[in-house]
């Protein structure tokens, strides 16, 4: 059994202090998507405080079939989605805005990377690069290759959490994949000898 | 295959969906062709790179905040009352 089963039941019984434990546990994690989807930092802060609320008060609609944190990733992707519409002021906003429905991306730097190259820059201006890169990526791109492959979610949540077919996902997927890619070869590529000419 | 089917099934090869024969085909392309073998070397990593290392930080003190103000809402609320509500 998975060690939140307890803490959830826990929870349940009344014992706050194993909801702590959960929010401490997931904080992070709830942060990093709201952060990623809203591309606020202030929204991404009121995110983390009203998914966890929202998980407390709904703990009785928790089924157990799924993750908890599945469960919870799901309410705050939820909740990071309504506050990019707000934000967008009534403005239609899908996950297909910015989303070319063209045949999709062609990649065109070929140069190969040194094995580590993220071990050429330091941890900050690693970090930067590594924002500056998928912030360039069109929302419905971002979002798809957040939850599928930093958060390691299936392709099947992550369809059902953003409101997308299986195969609009896996064909955002490859394409957030091949641009990131291509975007970061830049970087990598000039670290790891002379620049090109 | 071409380069552009090779992509088409690039997703699936990496979640390791791909039937036999497909992927059979996949790899034998990869080898003869050194541009896609990057593509696949550089994607993997790029995936990697951003599954290891955290893009937003979150500070110690806000994260104290956060649950603070979390804890702090939760007090007095039963769980799973929205039904209630």
């Amino acid at each position: 059994m998975h060690p939140d089963v307890a803490l959830v039941a826990r929870v349940r019984d009344g014992d706050t202090q194993a909801f702590e434990q959960l929010v401490r546990q997931y904080d992070r994690q709830v942060f990093r998507i709201a952060q990623h989807i809203t591309q606020n930092r202030e929204d991404a802060e009121d995110i983390v405080q009203d998914a966890f609320l929202k998980a407390y008060e709904k703990l009785d609609q928790f089924q157990g079939n799924s993750k908890f944190s599945t469960w919870l990733i799901r309410i705050a992707v939820n909740e990071s989605l309504m506050r990019l519409r707000k934000r967008k002021n009534a403005r239609t906003v899908s996950m297909d805005e910015d989303v070319q429905t063209d045949e999709g991306f062609i990649p065109r730097d070929f140069a190969d990377w040194s094995p580590n190259p993220e071990q050429q820059f330091g941890q900050s201006e690693l970090a930067d690069i590594l924002r500056k890169t998928i912030q360039g990526l069109p929302e419905g791109f971002r979002s798809v290759f957040v939850l599928r492959d930093v958060e390691n979610l299936s392709t099947e949540e992550t369809a059902e959490m953003l409101g997308l077919s299986v195969p609009a996902v896996k064909s955002r997927l490859l394409r957030a994949r091949l641009q990131l890619r291509e975007r970061l070869s830049r970087h990598f590529k000039q670290a790891k000898g002379a620049p090109e000419k | 295959m071409t380069c552009k089917e090779f992509l088409a099934q690039l997703t699936d090869y990496f979640d390791g969906k791909l039937a036999a024969d497909l992927e059979a085909e996949v790899r034998t392309h990869m080898g003869k062709c050194g541009h896609c073998e990057v593509v696949v070397n550089t994607t993997r990593k790029t995936i990697e790179v951003y599954r290891n290392n955290e893009v937003y930080e979150i500070s110690p003190s806000l994260r104290e905040r956060l649950c603070a103000a979390i804890m702090s809402k939760c007090k007095g609320k039963k769980p799973g009352c929205s039904s209630e509500e």
